[in-house]
């Protein structure tokens, strides 16, 4: 923390502050409920292909002219009139089949999956990011800060979904080729990268803001005295006490990705088909809404949960991170 | 305040400059096939191929392709490069739908949001203020798609409650019809940023109530209630009413993409949608502009709003 002695009158003598907010958050019985959802969610993505093998086929595969044997009964996993067998609550076709007959538990685990992958690259492209453009502009200003703010101007008044889309579109096509670093069409990696350098900004600007006040205090000053360099103060005294504020962002960045990947998913420019998504899994049953409302209901509540539970733990870590939170009436 | 303005005319026109280049290089650069291919289709002999590259100028260096399309948007020139169509006036036909959409979700969710928050901090950590957090951040985790995906098909489609999607012009078909249509749509996208609102507000507001000139309202004799509506709320607001800019700007300029498409509203971000899984620049271009102005402008005058509320802030 930056201001020690703020936390002396609240805090337990010889208590730091990690240790003190780790207690908050601990006490947060809400917070760490959700917290616990997410790890489930995270722990069924794990355990997609163990599922897979149980309904014994792949999140690609079409069964369109397979039959299933119900209760002795013997039904098409897609009728003639296209309509999918609703969930069965057995290992083949737990919660159903799609329009070609894909089994969509299975489907709904690669998803999250992929879901989590593209939230988690995009959360650590965001912040890596974030970070350095934040420590550069606020530790050196002039026209490194310059350059930096102004760009961030940009991207801050461009349409944030129309950008998002733009680019899942463009790059879609024939992938990514920057010098040695190659992306393939289809790789995940494009909505990774669309959506963490879109969710930087957010986090960039108070970053910087932070850094310009960091560099004003007696630490910087002591360090800079004993012959410190610009990448040791940067890197050494002023990213620790970063920490805290990217805490924070970290949980409803992760969130924001995840949404944001659904959405442009939804459109066509995030998950490449036939590779399933929340997203494209919502688009495609949408169609389907009055002979198969499981289509669309399954992938929405999962997508809801997964949000909701990195949206309340963000919360709680706020709160638990926040020094002024045992003084505010309501805790 | 007249150099505020125009400082910020000048920092618009930069802004925009520089999302239109960027916008134009993410499709120049990027390699998806040369757009005369695509638009002399797929059996073309090569001299066709080539009399397209010309007649549209694929053939000039990259810079005197942005300048002509740029030129082109400032006349309302421009024409899609699939179909032909006036981009300006597409858009023009998009814009009170959009709009339409986009005032009345607006108005819904910062008065909501407003409500909610004011609500939840005169209660704060009773019962309905948990109630409400627990209700915004439902509505915050909420993919607006899929939200409007459900209601469009159950109480528009089964229920027949609201109609099923599209949008009614208030000329043609009068007012009751064009609100029918919108009330879904409007309700749909609020739900989805009461939630950021009303959290925002509400924590402000808890702040506000702990500084010091709250503490001498108080003092004086003044009521909670008052203390709160009279002097927390006005300066817990100006946050909201910035958030709100950007949020509305964006909205104004096509940004409910998602939204628009779910109720076949036909808006400008629904035109924009549709161009760009067509690769169709022009539109693109022309649309993410727009976006940008609309942003940029909010914010402006949210900005000399906020001067206007609280007179610490200088212009």
């Amino acid at each position: 923390m930056v201001d020690e002695d703020r936390h002396a009158g609240v805090a337990v003598a010889g208590v730091g502050p990690w240790r003190l907010a780790l207690r908050r958050l601990r006490a947060n019985r809400v917070a760490l409920a959700f917290g616990a959802l997410f790890a489930v969610l995270v722990a069924l993505a794990l355990a997609a292909p163990l599922w897979g093998d149980l309904a014994g086929t792949s999140p690609s595969r079409n069964h369109l002219s397979d039959t299933i044997v119900i209760d002795g009964q013997r039904r098409d996993v897609v009728t003639e009139d296209r309509v999918p067998i609703g969930p069965t609550w057995r290992a083949k076709y737990f919660l159903g089949a799609d329009g070609n007959g894909r089994d969509v538990a299975v489907r709904l685990l690669y998803g999250a999956r992929n879901s989590l992958f593209i939230g988690l690259t995009a959360t650590l492209i965001s912040l890596l990011l974030a970070v350095t453009l934040g420590l550069l502009a606020g530790y050196l200003r002039g026209w490194v800060d310059a350059v930096v703010s102004r760009g961030l101007d940009v991207v801050w008044a461009f349409p944030v979904l129309l950008l998002g889309i733009a680019l899942g579109v463009a790059l879609a096509r024939d992938g990514l080729q920057i010098g040695p670093l190659s992306i393939s069409g289809g790789s995940k990696w494009i909505p990774a990268l669309i959506i963490g350098v879109v969710g930087a900004v957010y986090l960039a600007r108070p970053l910087r803001g932070l850094v310009l006040s960091l560099r004003e205090q007696d630490f910087v000053e002591a360090a800079r005295a004993q012959g410190a360099g610009p990448l040791r103060i940067m890197v050494g005294e002023l990213l620790p006490n970063l920490a805290s504020t990217v805490l924070v962002f970290v949980p409803l960045l992760v969130a924001n990705a995840i949404l944001l990947e659904g959405a442009l998913s939804f459109l066509g420019a995030g998950v490449r088909p036939p590779d399933p998504s929340w997203g494209t899994m919502i688009g495609d049953g949408v169609d389907l809404l009055t002979s198969a409302p499981h289509l669309t209901i399954v992938p929405g509540v999962m997508l809801v949960l997964t949000v909701l539970a990195l949206n309340v733990l963000g919360d709680g870590v706020r709160d638990a991170l926040d020094p002024r939170a045992t003084v505010r009436p309501e805790r | 305040m007249l150099r505020f303005i125009a400082r910020r005319l000048a920092g618009m026109l930069a802004v925009l400059f520089a999302v239109s280049v960027l916008t134009f290089l993410i499709f120049a650069v990027i390699p998806n096939g040369a757009p005369e291919d695509r638009m002399a289709g797929p059996n073309a002999s090569p001299g066709q191929v080539a009399a397209v590259r010309r007649e549209w100028g694929f053939d000039k260096p990259l810079y005197v392709q942005y300048a002509r399309t740029m030129k082109k948007i400032f006349t309302g020139d421009v024409v899609s490069y699939v179909d032909r169509t006036n981009v300006v006036d597409e858009i023009g036909r998009g814009a009170p739908r959009t709009f339409s959409l986009a005032i009345g979700a607006a108005i819904l969710w910062i008065a909501g949001g407003i409500a909610l928050g004011l609500y939840g901090a005169a209660r704060a950590g009773r019962a309905p203020d948990r109630l409400i957090t627990v209700l915004a951040l439902a509505g915050v985790s909420m993919p607006v798609f899929w939200l409007g995906a459900l209601a469009s098909h159950y109480l528009g489609f089964e229920a027949r409650i609201f109609p099923d999607g599209g949008y009614a012009e208030i000329g043609r078909e009068g007012v009751l019809e064009w609100l029918w249509h919108l009330v879904l749509p409007w309700s749909v996208l609020a739900v989805v940023l009461i939630g950021v609102y009303s959290r925002v507000l509400r924590s402000n507001l808890l702040d506000a109530l702990h500084a010091d000139y709250a503490r001498t309202a108080r003092a004086k004799g003044l009521s909670e209630g008052a203390v709160l509506r009279r002097h927390a709320l006005p300066n817990a607001l100006i946050p909201i009413v910035t958030l709100w800019g950007l949020d509305f700007g964006a909205v104004l300029g096509g940004g409910a993409v998602l939204t628009e498409s779910v109720f076949d509203l036909q808006g400008i971000g629904q035109y924009f949608a549709d161009s760009v899984s067509r690769l169709d620049v022009p539109p693109v271009l022309a649309v993410t502009m727009l976006g940008t102005f609309f942003i940029v402008a909010v914010n402006t005058i949210v900005d000399i709003a906020c001067a206007a509320m609280d007179p610490r802030i200088r212009l």
